[in-house]
């Protein structure tokens, strides 16, 4: 009898920057040439290995913000080791070195069926637009919404591409400290009012900083969602 | 060495050299859970042990309190990369849960309130190297980091330690659990950089 195959390692491959691209001040979104690259499953994320010239080498794990090629979505962390390198100062033709996709859980598949709900704080909307896209290009008609926490309108990652009509899929921005002049609701941390018009029904998938994750995780839950139904994932 | 990349040169942290290959030290403590927080009273907790004969040993929260208690100082390693030191906790030894537990398995799959699983070999719980702990810095262990209670293996990756423990089987096949059925590696030592299946 045949038995199930035994994955090999997932091996450490060399890719170079390809694209860059300015979010936001402080995010920088980084396209990948990675020879022999498997390809990736929209939500899921990779390894990165950085190695200085004496052999010192740090490692940082970043979601995949594209469903179709190595694409990642960095925010700057002031006194962060690993992010000011990919955010500042990496330039095209760059060698680093990763290894993935990585994470069978929080992923979304074309075909699923059942109503999503996306919660993005800041930096964790990058593996939702994998998700985002995954959807846009395989036609799959199911609806999504995403609500998207940011602190002022200068912080929206994606903001042209969110803009653009995308059919079913509906985009709501949640403002912490500044909102665009005459928005209807205040400033303000998510909250249950922010949930009230949406469904129970289907997958949800919510990233970000582990203090928002926690908060609108709980908010579901509160509203009877069902917790096996959400799927967290938190950057820190 | 690896390929270098241009311009990189890293922050050195002092005890990088105590730390697992690939890990680097904070002094907060991240949260890593694949759902929502469950929110369990404690009047309302139960740990079990299930052998494989299907004989159970259950405890209450009143119980398990009463059973003595150990108050271990360890490093704690998660495969998200961060690791953290000298981490203080108060609970129960394993060693003492499964004293009077007759079994012949090798392997012990943990359950915990909100359906996570994770599992592990036996010889792991046992002999001063695993506890069941509901305090954490001289405080009682928060939700979000387990709380009443959870699983502290702390020579395996943290996913191993299950947080909101509610029992253990004990099993004579290995039964993967739930990152282990996800593509993370069956045992998950840090030592030996265990991420992933085929690490
Ligand atoms: C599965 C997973 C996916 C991730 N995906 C992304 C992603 O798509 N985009 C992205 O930008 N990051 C992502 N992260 C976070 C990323 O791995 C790093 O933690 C982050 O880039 C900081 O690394 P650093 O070396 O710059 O900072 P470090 O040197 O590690 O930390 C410096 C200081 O910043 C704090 N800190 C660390 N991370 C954060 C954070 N996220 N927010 C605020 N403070 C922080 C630390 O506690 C420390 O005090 C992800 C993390 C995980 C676990």
């Amino acid at each position: 009898m045949a038995r199930a195959a035994i994955p090999g390692r997932l091996a450490w491959r060399v890719a170079r920057l390809a694209e860059a691209r300015q979010e936001t001040e402080t995010a920088r979104t980084l396209v990948f040439d990675v020879p022999d690259w498997p390809g990736q499953t929209a939500g899921q994320h990779i390894d990165l290995r950085l190695t200085a010239d004496d052999g010192y080498t740090a490692q940082r794990s970043y979601s995949l913000s594209a469903p179709d090629r190595v694409e990642l979505t960095v925010q700057r962390i002031a006194d962060g080791e690993v992010s000011p390198y990919l955010t500042d100062v990496i330039g095209l033709g760059d060698p680093v070195e990763l290894r993935g996709p990585v994470g069978g859980w929080f992923v979304w598949r074309p075909g699923t069926e059942r109503p999503v709900l996306l919660i993005a704080g800041g930096s964790g909307i990058a593996p939702l637009m994998a998700m985002i896209r995954a959807r846009r290009r395989s036609g799959d008609g199911t609806p999504f919404t995403l609500l998207y926490s940011v602190r002022t309108p200068s912080d929206v990652y994606f903001a042209d591409e969110l803009r653009r009509p995308d059919h079913g899929l509906t985009v709501a921005l949640v403002y912490t400290r500044e909102a665009p002049d005459g928005w209807p609701r205040p400033p303000g941390r998510l909250a249950p009012a922010d949930l009230a018009h949406l469904g129970l029904a289907g997958d949800c998938f919510v990233c970000g900083p582990t203090g928002f994750v926690e908060a609108a995780a709980d908010l579901l839950v509160a509203r009877g969602h069902d917790p096996r139904r959400i799927r967290t994932e938190r950057f820190g | 060495m690896g390929i270098v990349s241009p311009g990189f040169h890293g922050r050195r942290r002092k005890s990088a050299a105590e730390l697992p290959p690939g890990q680097y030290l904070t002094n907060d403590f991240p949260v890593l859970s694949a759902g929502p927080t469950p929110r369990m009273r404690e009047d309302d907790w139960e740990f079990t042990v299930t052998t494989e004969t299907g004989r159970e040993h259950r405890w209450t929260w009143r119980e398990f309190l009463d059973l003595p208690a150990e108050t271990p100082t360890v490093d704690i390693h998660c495969v998200t990369k961060w690791s953290k030191l000298a981490t203080e906790w108060e609970g129960v030894s394993l060693d003492a849960l499964l004293a009077d537990v007759e079994t012949e398995a090798d392997f012990a799959l943990v359950h915990s309130y909100g359906g996570y699983t994770t599992n592990l070999p036996l010889a792991d719980l046992v002999e001063g190297q695993a506890w069941i702990v509901h305090r954490y810095n001289g405080e009682e262990l928060a939700p979000e980091h387990g709380g009443p209670a959870r699983l502290l293996v702390p020579h395996l990756y943290f996913w191993k330690s299950a947080k909101w423990v509610h029992g253990i089987r004990l099993l004579t096949d290995d039964e993967p659990g739930f990152w282990e059925s996800a593509g993370y590696h069956d045992y998950g030592d840090p030592w030996r950089e265990q991420r992933y299946q085929g690490d």
